[in-house]
């Protein structure tokens, strides 16, 4: 066949599907979501999504499991600057001022026109908007959110001769527990440790819940100032250290995040510090029976909120972006964020989430459920800055190298603090 | 210029221009950019790059975090080089040999290259998990403590080297049994009649026949060791208080995760620098002790 003949019917047939395409109006979407827990998350996004395909014929939704949080940030952002963004993400809320200064993204305040659309940004829980709104716009919607809990080996503590109801419910309480519980052999080799808070990749996370507990603030809403020297912030610090030090009941230097669940189940630590988002997995996996717990107070309660919202894209039609609001406003309903909470264990974001019948049959057969819920009240905006993996990378250098023994509480938390403000006073 | 002449001139850039345009678009090209941005600022948003001159390079020699991953990249180059490639030749006489199994053990000691180096962190991560990791089973059973390799400064480092030489030593093998194979027998026989011993023979005879291939792996374990750092990522992630991050780690955090991509450029320009200068002395100092033939 002649060259000439041939591009003459690619021409045609290209011709044909634009047309068709025409004739449907239909939208495409591309939607990035990470996975940061064991256990059925992805399967769950891609049933939620494929349910909304079916019930809206006229919009494609393509969705690209993307990795971890670290993995879809970057890929997004890599796209975005290539000038092909997908058109939403769940990317983690501290990272909304980085996509803020990157101009990736549109504040929904833009997209939403109607009284409804105001009423359903209103319902969600106000610890969750903390990390999602910034002068006065809101830039992400909570889905994928969590707060860190404590979880506790019941067995572990009724062989310590504890009640296996009462979790430890101060730091004090903590450090009595935690002896009790820290059990060796004959050659005086820890077999069994009585805390377990990991710390590492990002230690920032389980540490803000301890000075949120010293009653103090790690980072301003503008996000361009940082407090961690302040005295309070090395107290909390010294605590920690402490625990593997001083009281001897956590393992010495880094603990691994990842193998945290699996060191519960084996027994390896009696108590353990995680996710919520782990609590299906532990339900699910647990070979004894166990609790969740607020974590303990000191001067208040307190804990950091976790995990990722929703983001749409700025580099995208306005048919797009209207298609990418109507998705998220249908998964972060109360019968989708329930169905997403069940099977995870992320705190559903909405009040009127919880009062769907399956929200109430699933905390009826399983009220530790509750508990992430419960401890909002107390929760705080997770740390979060302009140049934000950054700054959380110097931080966790000082909390590392404090809980490694490198350096003192109070050095590393001067360094970091000096650190940090060199780079966010250019943004003050 | 005849019509011959210049005939053969469009051939000879004909001939050279597929590999010249790969190499120029990813070698010669990219190298330039970065050396071109790493004079200018990070451009965010809607502030655009600015020449800055040396201000990249100023910050880099005030940056205690790459003095740390400067250094511990030289005792990661330091470690894994000889090691892998002691082991290698070790292991490659070893298999070279008349034994039982050969077959078996050779593909044995060829697995860790053909497994991917992410799904390989994994499985390290658990050898070396604190308590019921592995290795702290093992040295359980013998009355020793539980040891949490990585997760403390002193040991991080070298627990990512093992690794490394455990995935490399086996590759560099293979280079080394088959040059071992082209070494005639007649030597040996000859050496023996001479009565040379076995440790002499090797370090007259097989050693220094060996050195072509000792050249071209030590450039290889030289590039390695400044490009493996996959499983850098699963293990450690650089800590603690980066404890064990390299350079080029370092490098794909700068860009990628702070999105500093001048910054990310002149740690590059340091990285091309470094490559560069090694890969010229190895050439110019070696090539007079290597036989080729």
């Amino acid at each position: 066949m002649h060259f000439t003949k041939k591009l003459g019917i690619g021409a045609v047939a290209a011709a044909m599907s634009l047309s068709l395409a025409g004739t449907a109006q239909a939208v495409d979407l591309q939607f990035f979501f990470p996975v940061a827990v064991g256990g059925k998350a992805a399967d769950t996004i891609e049933a939620l999504t494929s349910e909304y395909a079916a019930a809206n014929p006229d919009v494609k939704i393509d969705a690209v499991y993307a990795g971890s949080y670290q993995n879809t940030v970057t890929k997004a952002l890599t796209a975005a600057r290539g000038g092909q963004p997908p058109q939403l993400s769940v990317i983690l809320s501290v990272d909304m001022f980085t996509l803020i200064e990157e101009e990736a993204i549109v504040a929904f305040d833009d997209l939403i026109k109607t009284d409804e659309d105001k009423a359903w940004l209103k319902a969600f829980y106000p610890a969750f908007m903390e990390n999602s709104q910034t002068g006065g716009k809101t830039y992400g919607i909570p889905f994928q959110r969590s707060t860190p809990v404590m979880y506790w080996n019941k067995e572990a503590f009724k062989k310590a001769g504890l009640d296996p109801n009462t979790p430890p419910a101060t730091w004090k309480e903590l450090v009595e527990f935690g002896k009790k519980l820290t059990v060796k052999d004959a050659s005086g080799n820890v077999t069994q440790w009585g805390v377990r808070i990991p710390s590492s990749g990002f230690p920032y996370w389980l540490f803000q819940g301890l000075t949120t507990q010293n009653d103090v603030i790690l980072a301003n809403s503008d996000g361009n100032k940082t407090n961690f020297a302040d005295p309070k912030v090395i107290e909390a610090l010294q605590y920690l250290v402490d625990l593997s030090t001083k009281h001897e009941v956590m393992a010495p230097g880094i603990i691994e995040w990842g193998a945290t669940p699996k060191a519960f189940f084996e027994g390896e630590s009696a108590i353990m510090w995680t996710s919520t988002g782990n609590l299906t997995n532990v339900r699910t996996n647990a070979p004894f029976d166990f609790g969740v717990a607020m974590l303990p107070a000191n001067k208040r309660r307190g804990a950091p909120t976790g995990g990722g919202n929703f983001y749409i894209f700025k580099d995208s039609t306005d048919a797009q972006k209207a298609a990418s609001l109507d998705f998220i406003k249908w998964i972060t309903a109360p019968k989708q964020a329930a169905k997403w909470s069940i099977a995870t264990g992320y705190v559903a974001p909405r009040a009127d989430a919880w009062e769907t019948a399956e929200m109430k049959a699933y905390v009826a057969d399983f009220p530790p459920a509750l508990v992430a819920r419960n401890q909002l009240e107390y929760a705080v905006a997770e740390l979060s800055t302009y140049q934000n993996q950054r700054i959380t990378s110097i931080f966790n250098d000082g909390l590392e190298a404090a809980i490694t023994g490198k350096s003192s509480p109070e050095e590393a938390m001067n360094d970091a603090q000096q650190k940090a403000d060199k780079i966010l006073k250019d943004y003050r | 210029m005849g019509p011959t002449a210049k005939r053969t001139w469009i051939h000879a850039w004909l001939f050279l221009s597929p590999a010249m345009i790969l190499l120029i678009a990813f070698t010669h090209y990219p190298a330039a950019v970065t050396l071109f941005h790493s004079f200018f600022s990070t451009p965010r948003g809607k502030r655009s790059a600015k020449f800055v001159g040396l201000e990249n390079y100023e910050t880099l020699i005030a940056d205690d975090t790459f003095w740390t991953v400067l250094v511990n990249n030289l005792w990661y180059a330091l470690a894994t080089i000889p090691l892998s490639i002691g082991i290698a030749i070790a292991m490659a006489l070893w298999v070279d040999s008349k034994l039982k199994g050969r077959s078996f053990v050779r593909m044995a000691y060829f697995t860790p290259t053909v497994l991917p180096l992410i799904a390989v962190a994994n499985i390290w991560m658990f050898f070396y998990t604190p308590g019921f990791g592995l290795i702290d089973q093992i040295r359980g059973a013998f009355g020793f403590a539980q040891q949490n390799w990585l997760g403390d400064p002193e040991s991080a480092l070298n627990a990512v080297i093992v690794v490394a030489i455990w995935k490399e030593a086996g590759f560099f093998m293979i280079f080394y049994l088959a040059a071992l194979q082209t070494i005639p027998t007649s030597l040996r026989e000859a050496a023996a009649i001479e009565g040379a011993g076995r440790w002499y023979f090797f370090r007259r005879v097989t050693f220094p026949l060996l050195m072509p291939t000792t050249l071209f792996v030590s450039v290889n374990a030289i590039i390695n060791s400044f490009r493996l750092v996959d499983h850098i990522f699963i293990m450690t992630e650089g800590g603690p208080d980066n404890a064990s991050s390299l350079l080029l780690f370092y490098i794909y955090e700068t860009a990628f995760r702070f999105w500093d991509t001048a910054y990310a450029s002149t740690l590059t320009v340091v990285l091309l620098l470094i490559l560069f200068t090694v890969a010229i002395g190895q050439f110019l100092l070696l090539d007079k002790r290597v036989h080729y033939r």
